[in-house]
């Protein structure tokens, strides 16, 4: 029997160690490791969405002594959406960076890799916290690549309020070892009893882990570290990084602490949602640069993920399986729409020359492809149908009218509006003629004079990946909640 | 292991308080200095907190030897607290943040 | 043929597969582009022609997908979307037709008509939706491949109008997804039953429901062009005319009407809408905007400008008609859903017409237009005509049903809404006539283009205001007749009130 899950943490480690031996070989051996580590997570997904759950105790040793790797319907469908982005981020990849970066890049990415799929799969709450350290420090290492101040600088910041978070987390993890004597998340979870125990090690956990996921308002330091990171990384920290937090606040929540937190803490997380929302949409309508633009709408994204908590609270068990699947739908789509929508941005930025979303027309019209991209992207960041977002927002506006929570329909109304204006703002350069600043400019032509040409691999990336987003998860996203149903072997 | 019902013993709750009032320096520093190096000698301050809880959690009386997992913990935490400080202060380098 | 579970389906695709298709085309690429735009047309007409034929048998054609846990996508055929799916269908090959005239030479070809068939796409979804769910997926797809159109010249008057336009748009299909949502929560999913899905509700939960309707009419009122939420129409008239022509006579205006339609008779029913006091207030508005949208109409010299407001006014007849109880009425609005259509579209192609070849676009510049161009300017009247509801113009036909409806309801004070709009009507239509036909024309055209033949203009652009006429025409003659859409109507209105 092959141990997919185990491969799927060590092939990508095992391709980081290859690209630092032969960096000269480090794009074929990085992109050999994407392929590999891809399949490895595909497998796992088929298996789980055929059968059963699965597990594997890393070196025979079972519980409480050692390290145990599970997937789970849920962890699946996320770790198969990772591995899926990251591999189109790896393709992507492969022209973008010059010879210089390219032997640093693959093996942090491999190794970011690496913690991600470790994260998904981990089982236990003292796994959990070394995957999270590896993603924390490869993301800011990958983020700071271009060696300018101001990404270093924001990516110095991911990387001290990262590991406040961390060691926040820790903390709860040790509190909760002393007061339950196992890390084991499925014991943990028979022993644990509403109490100050139960509050305070919660409190910690998710304390961390929020200023990770950047919620409202302990967002401040994502728009500048991922707005001055290189494209592909950009879309690495946005779309996976990101999401790897919020899921386990989501497991930390569903599997352990659900049970025994009242409404106060999932409203508390609804609120600070509400909030993330709608500032980050407004600061994203704000925004002069494209990447800037794209970053402040993860905040926002984020929120609304979070929105779903007071809703899981209230609902009776029937529905609770039917939010889960909505949420996951959402983290899905914006997967692959957030990076579908960095990745374009990569692309007018290297055409262009910069960001500025003002000055953007003509390289957006002399790239259509690209445009097409930013288009679908759009559609689902809005959440307008088809698209997995359409879908998961109406699951949430009907079920927070239908019990009786309707105070969190406005803010997404407001979000959703705010959305549209700076989608919309960036889509209209798309259609600009004629003179601007008192030249005119002829789209292809400008192009053609352009130092560096888009190859159409790399265009062809970011609009497979919001189709994906747009047309699969908008139109076929039904066996998903066939998936989150219990597996238990 | 069975679950806390171990009499806590003296050397387990200054330990334990110790490494709680550490963390808290920690955080308190982090959120009130500004350069780069205090800022990290804070986290490591804090580190340091949490791991004094791991080990006083793990002290399991004079007659059995210490639990091994919360040793595990921190040692997996002070390898990463450092490969953390160590990237840190090669960025805070690069910014030219070595006069702090 | 095809099976009957996947005919409406087809449908819809007919027209989506040729616009996904254009748009990997290259601009010069004409006699492939032409071709998938015409082969779209005609087999959306033979499948829809199928259809007609199903339906009127009592044939149910239904095609489901399933989106999430009790979210169904449905597109299903009854006899208002076999009605509203004809309509598109026909003037969609018409406007083809005239699209490929108007733009011969203009940029971004593959692009403009990449985006018409997505829209035409988006229009025949919503006429065969099923449930809210899916009419709300498809309007609000419409709001997205209408938007490209409307920017389609690029200059800064169209991104702004487009602007405009989305900002109506979206913020109503914000407010139509709320009321949408709220009611899924209330009452499950809900399904587009005759007699109204909701009917059995009277009595319970009438705050919410009112509520609710008020969100549904905010959202589908935006593209109805229902006062104050009209702003968006004058302003989008930058877009080319074939682009005013097909979305704002036709499918988007049109979706929204057909959206009240769907709502006041298969969601709510109309006695429930009548207990909870929403038809009274639904007449009110519409009736507001009929009256206001001709009065606006007198003043504007431009001449799309013109019969934009006249569009305004015009549309809410469907509302005003879907507001009176009685089948009668019911008839009236919903005959004039296809008889507007054909007059509207058959006005803007004459509109686009005179732009063309020669330069005119106020009507201060239209002296005597009818001796240089005296079949555009004949389908025009014919047109004016029908809009003003002078028989034997299928105009007059809606008119009277509506007329007769509200006599018959007792709602007295409609018949005078009826008679002032159609006396403002003549007021801004007879002037333009007057010009055209018996002034004299002035001794040069701001901008005119001789055109190759010995038409007045080129032949795609003639054609089709002609068509469009004789059909206007057709329809008012023979509104007797089985076939004719008068008929049509009758046997929606007697299925809807169980007759």
């Amino acid at each position: 029997m092959i141990d997919w899950l185990a491969l799927a943490v060590a092939l990508p480690l095992l391709g980081a160690v290859g690209a630092v031996m032969l960096p000269g070989r480090a794009p074929a051996i990085g992109l050999a490791g994407a392929v590999l580590t891809t399949s490895a997570a595909l497998s796992v997904g088929l298996l789980v969405a055929q059968g059963t759950a699965l597990r594997s105790d890393l070196g025979g040793w079972g519980a409480p002594l050692g390290i145990a790797l599970a997937a789970d319907g849920l962890s699946a469908a996320l770790l198969v959406m990772a591995n899926l982005v990251a591999l189109c981020i790896s393709v992507y990849a492969l022209d973008y960076f010059g010879a210089g970066s390219r032997r640093h890049f693959w093996p942090l990415w491999l190794l970011l890799w690496a913690a991600l799929n470790g994260l998904f799969l981990a089982a236990d709450l003292f796994n959990l916290y070394v995957t999270l350290e590896l993603l924390g420090i490869s993301a800011a290492a990958l983020g700071a690549l271009t060696g300018r101040p101001e990404a270093v600088g924001a990516n110095l910041r991911y990387l001290l309020v990262g590991l406040l978070g961390s060691m926040t987390y820790l903390l709860g993890v040790a509190l909760l070892y002393a007061g339950l004597g196992t890390l084991d998340l499925k014991l943990a979870a028979a022993a644990l009893t509403p109490g100050p125990l139960a509050w305070t090690v919660f409190a910690l956990m998710v304390g961390g882990l929020l200023l990770k996921a950047a919620l409202f308002p302990l967002h401040f330091w994502l728009p500048p570290a991922h707005a001055q990171a290189p494209a592909p990384v950009s879309a690495a920290l946005s779309a996976l990084v990101v999401k790897a937090a919020f899921y386990l606040v989501l497991r930390l929540w569903v599997d352990l602490f659900g049970a025994v937190t009242d409404g106060g803490a999932a409203t508390l997380l609804g609120a600070l949602g509400t909030g993330a929302v709608v500032w980050g949409s407004w600061r994203a309508f704000r925004a002069e640069r494209l990447k800037l633009l794209a970053a402040y709408s993860t905040v926002a994204q984020v929120g609304y993920l979070f929105l779903f908590f007071p809703l899981l609270a209230e609902a009776p068990a029937t529905q609770r399986q039917d939010l889960l699947g909505a949420v996951l739908l959402l983290a899905l789509t914006h997967g692959f729409a957030k990076a579908g929508l960095f990745l374009s941005a990569g692309l007018l930025q290297k055409a262009a020359g910069h960001d500025r979303i003002a000055d953007l027309g003509p390289s957006i019209q002399g790239l259509p492809a690209v445009a097409l991209a930013i288009g679908l992207a759009g559609v689902a960041l809005v959440g307008l149908p088809p698209s997995g977002t359409f879908i998961a927002k109406w699951v949430l506006l009907s079920s927070a009218i239908g019990s009786g929570q309707w105070w969190w329909a406005p803010g997404v109304v407001l979000g959703t509006l705010l959305a549209s204006a700076y989608v919309f703002r960036v889509l209209a350069n798309a259609f600009e003629r004629g003179p601007r600043h008192g030249s005119l400019h002829d789209a292809r032509g400008e192009l053609a004079a352009a130092p560096v040409s888009i190859g159409r691999l790399a265009q062809a990336v970011p609009l497979l990946m919001t189709l994906i987003a747009v047309a699969v998860l908008g139109l076929e996203a039904e066996p998903l909640w066939d998936l989150l149903q219990d597996r238990s072997p | 292991m069975p679950a806390g019902r171990t009499p806590v013993l003296i050397t387990q709750l200054i330990y334990g308080l110790g490494g709680l009032v550490l963390f808290l320096i920690g955080i308190w520093s982090f959120l009130v200095h500004e350069p780069l190096l205090r800022k990290l000698i804070a986290l490591n301050v804090m580190g340091a907190g949490v791991f004094h809880v791991l080990i006083a959690v793990a002290y399991r009386g004079l007659e059995t030897i210490p639990d091994p997992v919360p040793h595990a913990l921190v040692l997996t935490g002070i390898v990463v607290a450092v490969s953390a400080t160590a990237l840190a202060l090669t960025l805070g380098l690069r910014l030219g943040h070595g006069d702090d | 043929m095809i099976p009957d579970h996947l005919l409406p389906a087809a449908i819809v695709l007919t027209s989506l597969v040729p616009g996904l298709l254009i748009f990997a085309l290259d601009e010069e690429s004409h006699v492939l582009r032409t071709t998938l735009n015409l082969a779209g047309a005609v087999a959306k007409l033979a499948l829809v022609g199928w259809l007609i034929l199903g339906v009127y048998e009592g044939r149910t054609f239904e095609s489901r997908l399933n989106l999430a846990p009790g979210l169904d996508l449905v597109l299903n055929a009854d006899a208002l979307s076999v009605l509203f799916v004809t309509l598109s269908t026909v003037l969609w090959l018409v406007t083809t037709v005239y699209a490929i005239g108007y733009l011969e030479h203009s940029p971004h070809r593959s692009r403009f008509f990449g985006f018409f068939s997505l829209c035409v796409s988006a229009t025949v979804g919503l006429a065969l939706a099923g449930n809210l769910l899916t009419f709300v997926i498809f309007y609000e797809a419409l709001t997205l491949a209408t938007y490209p159109l409307v920017a389609h010249r690029g200059t800064p008057d169209a991104i702004q109008g487009a602007r405009v336009y989305l900002t109506y748009t979206l913020s109503g299909g914000a407010l139509l997804l709320t009321g949408a949502a709220w009611l899924h929560a209330l009452a499950g999913p809900v399904t587009f039953t005759q007699g109204g899905m909701l009917a059995g509700l009277e009595g319970q939960h009438d705050t919410q429901l009112v509520m609710i309707f008020f969100l549904l009419l905010a959202g589908l009122g935006v593209k109805a062009a229902l006062v104050p939420l009209h702003g968006w129409l004058p302003q989008a008239m930058v877009a080319p005319a074939p682009v005013s022509a097909l979305l704002h006579a036709v499918a988007v205006v049109k979706a929204g009407a057909f959206g009240i339609v769907r709502v006041v008779y298969d969601v709510y029913g109309v006695t429930l809408a009548e207990s909870l006091g929403l038809l009274s207030v639904l007449a009110v508005l519409a009736s507001v905007t009929i009256i206001y949208g001709s009065i606006r109409a007198l003043s504007q010299d431009g001449l799309k400008k013109r019969l934009a407001y006249s569009t305004v006014s015009q549309v809410s007849y469907i509302a005003l008609g879907a507001s009176i109880v009685g089948p009668i009425a019911t008839i009236g609005g919903v005959v004039h859903l296809v008889h507007q259509g054909i007059m509207k579209i058959t006005l803007f192609f004459c509109a686009g017409n005179y732009a063309e070849t020669l330069g005119v676009h106020r009507v201060s510049e239209m002296d005597g237009v009818g001796r240089r161009m005296p079949w555009t300017t004949l389908a025009f009247t014919v047109g004016a005509l029908g809009m003003i509801g002078v028989p034997p113009v299928a105009g007059f036909v809606s008119k009277w049903y509506l007329g007769l409806g509200a006599a018959d309801a007792g709602s007295d004070w409609v018949l005078l809404v009826l008679v002032t709009s159609s006396l403002l009507n003549a007021g801004y239509f007879f002037p333009i006539l007057f010009r055209a036909w018996f002034k004299d024309p002035p001794a040069s055209w701001p901008e005119e283009h001789v055109p190759a033949g010995r038409l007045e203009t080129a032949a795609p652009l003639l054609w089709p205001p002609v068509v469009t006429a004789l059909l206007a025409l057709a329809a008012g003659l023979f509104a007797a007749a089985p076939v004719s859409p008068l008929e049509w109507a009758e046997l929606i209105a007697r299925r809807e009130y169980g007759l």
